[in-house]
């Protein structure tokens, strides 16, 4: 395995921006590179990259790659999979770090199978074994039930890492590093996807994933009225709303503010979880919240399991009180 | 419109948390007694894409599963939702694969059907959630993928589809054959209808054993395994919850409001 060194970090950007899981990928891409003694390698895909890479030298990474194209201006999975293949062959990291992104999620697995190598998907610890000095990759499986760890033996380990499970560094704009741009021959011909539209769904008011606050609505809530009075205690409290998947399947909420193992993330202050029942899967997207409060009419609901504060009864008669007296503290 | 889906029987994940169970010296799952398995939900929604594909222009839906031991009244269920032909790799040379191994099988499968313009599978299966498989098969076919999709349309040879972004959409076209991998916000897959249970009821699926398929031994089930895996476990949770008592329902809120402040929640 000589000739596999380094630990590379598949970067994305966001407006402009480093996003914010390509910080957190550095952050863990370092501890596991000091550890090997090895260094950490970062590559960025885009257009008009600007000032990004030494924003990702600042954030920890020693070399950064560059593809920057104007056919790659785009997500598309046959010209990234094309940069990152060139990359990988050329490179040989001997760890591969991407994010469980909508980017990290298509381009992953599809990478994987051109390599010939085994990939994890959405892990939420890594560490070297002392004694192999192999990557331990531990994912949650069976919707969050059970957790398992894999080992890989093949080269580059291909691990995504979920949002927020690792810490950025302290960005330190003092440090050195070199930036490495890369040619990539593109041919258009063989892009075989095209984007006609990208429609964005945003909420108005604060995004789910920057919350502090977030009050969440299941399937016991009814109808779109009833998130209503959610939206209501979430302005109070500075938050926003989010909700379990059949609310987002019904119709009554956008699909983008689910909570869970396929929707968002979240780890915020205070997770107010209304008649929701806490399934496992809806728990894998809020479990890392500081503090859950539960209001579910079933004492026996599992989400009582992970609360710290809980009320048993029904929410049409608790909520509005509740929120009156949050009013009156808050207010006072 | 040759269609081919793929559908893994999983254990039933909408079961209550508290009955599921692993047998840590095994690594292995225990399944609790008395749920019976379905089809991953993903691939039921795969199987919804293709019958709306085939309610607006007509094709033939073929479904794909692997696995051992396949329940016949769960593997069915598509074909009572309207696919036309079942096909089983069963074997026990299957059980103990991987995203590697259940690809390559499946794959190769796939050549042998031959025909296709569009295969679908889920986004993930609901037991490892891998996430894998369809963007494997479609690299191990050299073909385009699109995946995490909500609507799928196909016209003038191409498909047209909605894929799921954090926060909307992307309007993608793709050239056929092309494999598309399936989420939620498809909706609802449809029932069964009678009539659908009664020609399922008729129909006998079409069995393949590794060697039907010419698959190398060493590459399928589990020594066709790339990955290891090394521990499962459950993790432990806390479970300190203090229940807010009171007369009623709505002096329970005005307490937990005043607990919070005192905790110094809010
Ligand atoms: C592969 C896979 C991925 C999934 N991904 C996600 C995901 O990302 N996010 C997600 O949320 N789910 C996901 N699910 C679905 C998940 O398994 C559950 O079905 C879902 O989370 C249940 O939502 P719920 O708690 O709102 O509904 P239910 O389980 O139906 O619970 C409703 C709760 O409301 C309570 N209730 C009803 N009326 C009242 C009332 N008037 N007052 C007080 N309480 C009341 C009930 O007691 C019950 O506990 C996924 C499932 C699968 C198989
Ligand atoms: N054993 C199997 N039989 C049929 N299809 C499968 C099997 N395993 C995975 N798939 C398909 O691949 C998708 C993704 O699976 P996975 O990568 O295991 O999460 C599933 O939703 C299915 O469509």
């Amino acid at each position: 395995m000589a000739e596999f060194k380094g630990v590379m970090v598949c970067g994305e950007t966001v407006e402009g921006k480093l996003s914010s899981i390509t910080t957190e990928l550095l952050g863990c891409g370092r501890r596991l590179a000091d550890e090997l003694k090895e260094g950490l390698l970062c590559i960025l895909i885009g257009n008009q990259l600007g000032e990004i890479p030494q924003k990702a030298i600042a954030s920890g990474a020693d070399k950064v790659y560059t593809a920057d194209d104007p056919l790659l201006k785009e997500y598309q999975t046959d010209s990234y999979i094309a940069v990152m293949e060139k990359v990988i062959k050329d490179v040989s990291p001997q760890i591969l770090l991407l994010g469980q992104t909508a980017i990290g999620r298509d381009l992953a697995p599809r990478l994987a199978f051109r390599l010939g190598v085994s990939l994890s998907m959405d892990c939420l610890e890594l560490n070297i074994d002392p004694d192999t000095k192999l990557l331990q990759q531990t994912r949650p499986v069976y919707g969050g039930n059970a957790r398992a760890i894999f080992t890989a033996e093949s080269f580059p380990q291909m691990i995504t890492v979920r949002q927020k499970a690792m810490s950025p560094l302290e960005p330190d704009e003092s440090r050195k590093g070199e930036i490495v741009p890369i040619k990539v021959d593109l041919d258009p011909a063989k892009i075989r996807t095209k984007v006609i539209e990208t429609v964005k769904e945003e909420i108005a008011g604060i995004k789910l994933e920057d919350a502090e606050v977030i009050v969440t609505g299941g399937r016991g809530i009814g109808s779109a009225e009833g998130f209503k009075q959610l939206e209501e205690l979430a302005k109070i409290l500075k938050g926003a709303v989010g909700a379990s998947r059949p609310p987002c399947d019904n119709g009554w909420v956008p699909d983008t503010i689910q909570v869970g193992l396929t929707g968002k993330i979240v780890t915020p202050e205070l997770y107010i979880a209304v008649a929701i029942s806490g399934a496992s899967q809806h728990l894998a997207g809020c479990s890392s919240s500081k503090n859950i409060i539960a209001i579910n009419r079933d004492a026996e609901a599992n989400i009582f399991k992970e609360a710290r504060f809980g009320v048993v009864g029904d929410w049409k008669q608790v909520l509005p009180a509740f929120t009156e007296e949050v009013k009156k503290l808050l207010a006072g | 419109m040759n269609m081919i889906v793929c559908c893994k029987q999983v254990l039933d994940p909408e079961a209550p948390p508290a009955s599921f169970k692993i047998d840590p010296a095994n690594n292995k799952v225990v399944p609790p007694p008395g749920v019976p398995p379905v089809i991953s939900p993903f691939d039921e929604q795969a199987v919804e894409a293709a019958l709306r594909i085939k309610d607006n222009q007509g094709g033939k839906i073929t479904v794909l599963s692997l696995g051992n031991n396949l329940l016949r009244d769960v593997v069915k269920k598509p074909l009572s939702m309207g696919a036309d032909e079942l096909i089983l790799l069963e074997d026990e040379a299957f059980e103990g694969g991987d995203s590697w191994s259940t690809a390559y099988a499946l794959a190769t499968a796939i050549k042998k059907i031959g025909e296709f313009d569009l295969i679908f599978c889920g986004r993930q299966a609901a037991d490892w959630d891998a996430g894998q498989v369809g963007s494997g098969i479609a690299e191990l076919l050299g073909i385009p993928s699109v995946t995490v999709a909500k609507k799928v349309e196909a016209v003038d040879g191409k498909a047209r589809v909605e894929r799921v972004i954090a926060d909307g959409y992307q309007v993608i076209e793709v050239t056929l054959p092309a494999l598309i991998t399936v989420s939620n916000e498809l909706g609802e897959a449809r029932y069964a209808t009678l009539k659908g249970i009664m020609a399922a009821a008729k129909k006998q699926p079409i069995i393949w054993k590794p060697s039907d398929i010419g698959v190398d031994p060493s590459q399928i089930g589990a020594p066709g395994r790339r990955s290891k895996l090394f521990k499962l476990f459950q993790p432990v949770r806390e479970g300190k919850c203090e229940i807010i008592e009171a007369e009623t329902p709505a002096e329970a809120g005005t307490n937990l409001a005043t607990k919070l402040r005192e905790a110094k929640i809010i």
